[in-house]
C-alpha cells in the first residue's frame, strides 16, 4: 500500500483532469477561474492561529491546517493536513493553491517558507508571546492580514475583557498555590515547566506560584528537587507521553510532596491550557479555580 | 572474497556483467529521477513537466506559471540534492567498508557525522544568542556551515590522533572515532538540556534528516563538494581491492597504502560533511547500499564504488518521492523511508544468500 499510493494518486489525478479538459493551457485557465471564484485560500499553521481564524469566522476560507490545529476539532477533520508546524513541505503547501499562509513564528523549516514566498504566496508570521498582550498581538496581526480589522478589534476587546475579569478573580486569591507543571512522566522522571515556558506563563495567569521557578525551560526534575520544590498541586496534560494515564502520586518522590496529601492533581487539555489563543482567559480561570478551590469557587465563573 | 580466484591485484578482471550492472543502475537512477519530477503533492500533467524541463535546456522556460515554479524551484533542486547526497553517502559507505575491511563500517566512522551533529547542535542552541552578530548579515544560515566545518575538523583531528610517523592506524582511528562519538553524544545531551522547547524540536527534526529545505543555493553549495569526490572515488578502487588482502600485502603489491587511506578519509569527510550539512542525518543508505551490491555483484571495488553511487542516488531519490507524496500535503521524515525501502530488501538478500555470504 505504501508503494502503491504515491504512484497511483498523481497518475489518477492527471488522467481525470485530462479526461475533463483537453490540453494544459485550458487546464491553467480553469485553474485560475476556480481560484478567482473561491476568493481567498488560507493555509493556517499553528494551533492558536487556526483557532483565531475560526473565531474571526473565516474558517470557510481555510484550505489547509497543520497537525497542531486540534481546536476546533473539525479543523483537522475537514481541512487538508500540511503536517507538523516545524516540518512543512513547500510543495505540499503550494499544492493547496493558497493565496495566504498564516504561520506561527517558529514554523518552518525556513527554506520551505521562503520557497512558498518565492512562489508569490504571502506568508504572514504570527508572533508567539505567551502573554495576554501576545494573544492580542496575534489576533491583531491575523485580522489585519485577513482584512477584517473590525472583527479583530471586537475579538481583542472580548479577550481583553476576559483578562480583566480574570485579574479581578485573581485579586481574590489571597494565598497563591504552589503548583508544579509536569509535561511528561516517563519512567517516573518528570519533565517540568520552568521559567520562560508557556506553563510558567499560564500558572502566573492563574494566580499560582510555579514550584519549578528555579529552572529555566522544560527540564527533567530530580526526586530530591521535586521534594524540595514542595508543590501543593500537580498540573498535567490529558494526552501525550506519560499524560494523565499515570498517577504521579504512585511515585515515591511525588508521594512525599504536599500535593500528595490532598491528592491535588489538575489534568487539562494541552492546547486549551498552553495554546495561548482566544480561550486562554477561560483556561486560566479554570486552572485558577482548580488550584484554589477554597478561594475561588466554580460559581464565580462568568 | 575467498570464492574469487585472485588475479594480479587480488582480483579477477571484471566480468562481463560489470558494464551491464552499471547500465541497469543508471537506468534505475533515470527512472527514479523521472518519477521524482513527475510526482508530487501538486498534480502536474507529465507532458507539462517534460515541456518545462526541456524549456530550461532550450532557454524558453516560462517560470512564471505556478506549475513551472514547482518543477523548477521545488522538485528539480530537491531531485539534484537527493541524487548528490544519496551518491555521496553510499559511495562513502563503500569507501569506509573497503578501508576498514569491515562490513559494519559506515561513513560516520571517521567522526564526520558526530562532529557535524555536534557542531549543528551548538549552532542551533547558541546560534541565536552568540553567533547572531557574526552570521546575521550573511545570506545563508549558519547551520550547514557549522555542520560542514564540524565534520571536517573532527575527521582531521581523528586522523592526526591515529597517525604516527606518517602511518595511519585504522584501528586507532576507529577506536578514537568511537570515543569521540561517545563524547559528542554527551555534549549533545548537555546542549539538549540547555536548549529551550523550540531548539529541542529543531535538534530532533535535524537528526531525522530531510530534503525538504532543498534550494538551488544548497545544490550550488553541495555540488562542487560532492561531484569531485564522486569523480575521484573510482581511482581508489585498485588500492582498496589490494587492501582487502591486508596492509602489508597491499604494500608489497605496490599500492601506496598511506596515500589511499588519507585520500579515502578526506573524500568521505568532504562528501558526508556536505550531505549532513544540507540534509541533516540520513542514516541507513551509507551502510546498506554497498552491502546490497556486494551481495549481488561481488566485492570488486572497481564495480562497487560507482555502482554504490548510482544505487544510493536512486534509493534516496525514490525514498524522497514517497516521503513527499504518501502523506501529501504533509511530508514524512526521509530516514523512516530509506530504512523502510532498503531494510526488507537487504534482509531478503541476506537470507537468500545464507550459507554463502560474501562480505
Amino acid at each position: 500500500m505504501l508503494l502503491a499510493r504515491p504512484l497511483a494518486r498523481p497518475l489518477a489525478r492527471t488522467l481525470s483532469r485530462r479526461a475533463l479538459i483537453v490540453g494544459p493551457a485550458a487546464l491553467l485557465v480553469a485553474h485560475r477561474a476556480m481560484a478567482a471564484a473561491s476568493a481567498r485560500r488560507i493555509v493556517s499553521v499553528g494551533g492558536a492561529v487556526t483557532e483565531i481564524v475560526y473565531r474571526l469566522r473565516l474558517d470557510a476560507e481555510i484550505v489547509g491546517v497543520d497537525s497542531t490545529s486540534l481546536y476546533p476539532p473539525e479543523a483537522l477533520g475537514t481541512k487538508a493536513n500540511v503536517g507538523y508546524v516545524r516540518a512543512l513541505g513547500a510543495e505540499g503547501v503550494l499544492s493547496l493553491a493558497p493565496s495566504l499562509v498564516l504561520a506561527l513564528e517558529g514554523a518552518g523549516p525556513p527554506d520551505a517558507l521562503r520557497l512558498i514566498e518565492q512562489a508569490g504566496v504571502p506568508v504572514v508570521r504570527v508572533p508567539d508571546q505567551p502573554s495576554a498582550a501576545g494573544i492580542v498581538a496575534r489576533v491583531t496581526v491575523i485580522a489585519q492580514a485577513l482584512d477584517v480589522p473590525e472583527r479583530g478589534a471586537a475579538l481583542t476587546r472580548e479577550i481583553e475583557e476576559a483578562f480583566a475579569q480574570l485579574a479581578q478573580a485573581k485579586a481574590r486569591v489571597t494565598r497563591p498555590a504552589r503548583a508544579l507543571f509536569v509535561l511528561s512522566l516517563q519512567n517516573g522522571r518528570p519533565l517540568v515547566g520552568g521559567q520562560g515556558t508557556t506553563a510558567d506563563a499560564i500558572l502566573a495567569l492563574a494566580g499560582a506560584t510555579n514550584a519549578a521557578s528555579s529552572l529555566n525551560g522544560w527540564k527533567p526534575m530530580s526526586d530530591e528537587g521535586l521534594i524540595a520544590a514542595a508543590p501543593e498541586a500537580i498540573v498535567m496534560m490529558d494526552q501525550g507521553p506519560g499524560g494523565a494515564a499515570q498517577d504521579p502520586f504512585a511515585f515515591p518522590a511525588f508521594a512525599a510532596t504536599p500535593a500528595a496529601g490532598t491528592r491535588r492533581l489538575v489534568v487539562m487539555d494541552s492546547l486549551y491550557l498552553l495554546g495561548f489563543g482566544p480561550r486562554t482567559p477561560a483556561a486560566a480561570r479554570d486552572l485558577m479555580a482548580a488550584l484554589h478551590p477554597d478561594q475561588i469557587g466554580k460559581a464565580g465563573q462568568p | 572474497m575467498t570464492r574469487l580466484a585472485m588475479g594480479r591485484n587480488g582480483f579477477t578482471p571484471l566480468r562481463n556483467r560489470g558494464p551491464l550492472l552499471i547500465t541497469a543502475l543508471g537506468l534505475l537512477v533515470a527512472l527514479a529521477g523521472i518519477a521524482a519530477l513527475g510526482a508530487g503533492a501538486t498534480g502536474v500533467p507529465f507532458a507539462r513537466v517534460v515541456s518545462i524541463v526541456t524549456g530550461i535546456v532550450t532557454g524558453h522556460s516560462s517560470a512564471s506559471t505556478g506549475e513551472a515554479l514547482i518543477i523548477l524551484q521545488v522538485r528539480l533542486p530537491r531531485l539534484l540534492l537527493g541524487l548528490l547526497i544519496g551518491a555521496a553517502l553510499s559511495s562513502s559507505g563503500a569507501l569506509m567498508q573497503g578501508l576498514f575491511r569491515n562490513p559494519l563500517a559506515d561513513p560516520g566512522l571517521v567522526g564526520v557525522s558526530a562532529g557535524a551533529a555536534l557542531a549543528a547542535a551548538v549552532t542551533i542552541v547558541v546560534g541565536d544568542t552568540l553567533l547572531a552578530p557574526v552570521i546575521g548579515p550573511l545570506p545563508f544560515s549558519a547551520l550547514p556551515v557549522g555542520a560542514f566545518a564540524g565534520g571536517l575538523i573532527t575527521t582531521l583531528g581523528l586522523y592526526l590522533v591515529a597517525t604516527r610517523q606518517g602511518r595511519t592506524s585504522i584501528a586507532v582511528m576507529l577506536l578514537a572515532g568511537v570515543a569521540f562519538g561517545a563524547l559528542s553524544g554527551a555534549l549533545m545531551g548537555f546542549l539538549a538540556y540547555l536548549s529551550d522547547d523550540r531548539q529541542l524540536r529543531d535538534l530532533s527534526f535535524w537528526s531525522l534528516g530531510s530534503l525538504s529545505g532543498a534550494t538551488w543555493t544548497k545544490v550550488a553549495v553541495a555540488a562542487p563538494l560532492i561531484l569531485p569526490v564522486l569523480l575521484l572515488t573510482p581511482f581508489l578502487a585498485r588500492g582498496l581491492n589490494a587492501l582487502a588482502l591486508g596492509e602489508a600485502e597491499a604494500f608489497h603489491l605496490g599500492v601506496p597504502v598511506q596515500r589511499v587511506k588519507a585520500v579515502a578519509i578526506l573524500l568521505v569527510a568532504v562528501a558526508v560533511g556536505a550531505s549532513v550539512a544540507c540534509a541533516g542525518m540520513i542514516g541507513f543508505v551509507g551502510i546498506v547500499v554497498p552491502h546490497i551490491l556486494r551481495l549481488t555483484a561481488g566485492p570488486d571495488h572497481r564495480m562497487l564504488l560507482p555502482a554504490s553511487a548510482l544505487l544510493g542516488a536512486a534509493l534516496l531519490v525514490s525514498a524522497d518521492t514517497v516521503a513527499r507524496t504518501v502523506a501529501a500535503p504533509a511530508e514524512l521524515p526521509i530516514g523512516i523511508l530509506t530504512a523502510a525501502f532498503g531494510a526488507p530488501f537487504f534482509l531478503w538478500l541476506l537470507l537468500r544468500r545464507q550459507g554463502g555470504i560474501v562480505l
